[in-house]
């Protein structure tokens, strides 16, 4: 169970205090999710800096308008909301001559690409270290581009719903599906290359 | 008949637990019967574990203090 799932009403207790007033409250609830804001910040954003900004101005967004907070949505799902949203800006704000879009047309790209057909080495986790596997894992994500990236961080990593992921990206289940296949498989491709059993004869694939 | 690029397609559902039961069940006769994408299969399904099972990491100290301060500056204000 995540995280998130699994303290919502934890959550819920606090959150009413925090809305009536009570900064202790809110203070506990920046310190239990500002591990995953920051995650999440990193993730989109790619930069230390970036990812600090988006912390600091998620937690103080989320402050400003708890009042405006419906709680038809978990509390974790509205906060990695407005982290997103944020996020996305710097990205937006950095790239200003290219425009990072979500709404740009994947349609018309090229099949996903699948080259690596190799198994893996057992338990790849056991080989590295923690330090080096998250060397791995983040390197991959970074050569993502943005569109796919952030499907995938929301999913695979946060692990919220094919429909949050739709709702807090402002995109149709169909295109979460769809980019979340693209990434999944460039990062297997990746990864394949890495964590693929030596030796192990690659067969072609039609 | 589910040919590979068919599976490709419904990978994704299959691999989420979304696929309806026939889609399920011609997408493992597939991957029963093709090496090439079992092995896909089986290495995006470890691609998506090994993501899953990353904990964020604690907060570099003085990341996590201005964020602190941060807060109780605002906290300050709204109470002034």
């Amino acid at each position: 169970m995540t995280a998130a799932a699994g303290s919502t009403d934890a959550d819920l207790g606090l959150l009413e205090k925090a809305r009536a007033g009570d900064d202790e409250a809110f203070a506990q609830l920046a310190m239990k999710y500002e591990r995953k804001v920051y995650r999440i910040a990193k993730n989109i954003t790619q930069s230390d800096e970036d990812a600090e900004d988006v912390l600091q101005d998620a937690f103080l967004k989320a402050y400003e308008h708890l009042k405006d907070f419906q709680g038809q949505s978990k509390f974790y799902t509205w906060l990695v909301r407005i982290a997103v949203n944020e996020s996305l800006m710097k990205l937006r704000k950095r790239k200003s001559d290219r425009t990072v879009s979500l709404d740009e047309n994947i349609e018309t790209e090229e099949e996903p690409i699948v080259r690596e057909i190799a198994v893996w080495d057992d338990d790849p986790e056991k080989r590295y270290t923690q330090t080096e596997m998250r060397e791995i894992l983040d390197k991959a994500i970074q050569s993502l581009k943005p569109i796919f990236r952030v499907v995938f961080v929301l999913r695979d990593v946060e692990e919220l719903s094919t429909e949050e992921t739709a709702e807090t990206l402002g995109l149709s289940v169909p295109a979460v599906k769809s980019r979340l296949l693209r990434a999944r498989l460039e990062l297997r491709e990746k990864l394949t290359r890495i964590f693929k059993r030596k030796g192990e004869q690659i067969l072609g694939y039609v | 008949m589910v040919t590979c690029k068919d599976f490709l397609k419904e990978m994704g559902d299959y691999l989420d637990e979304a696929a309806d039961p026939a889609t399920k069940k011609a997408v493992e006769e597939h991957i029963h019967n093709c090496p090439n994408c079992w092995v896909i299969f089986d290495t995006t399904k470890k691609t998506i574990h090994v993501y899953k099972g990353m904990d964020p990491q604690p907060l570099p100290e003085d990341v996590h203090q201005r964020l602190v301060n941060v807060l109780e500056t605002k906290c300050k204000k709204r109470k002034a």
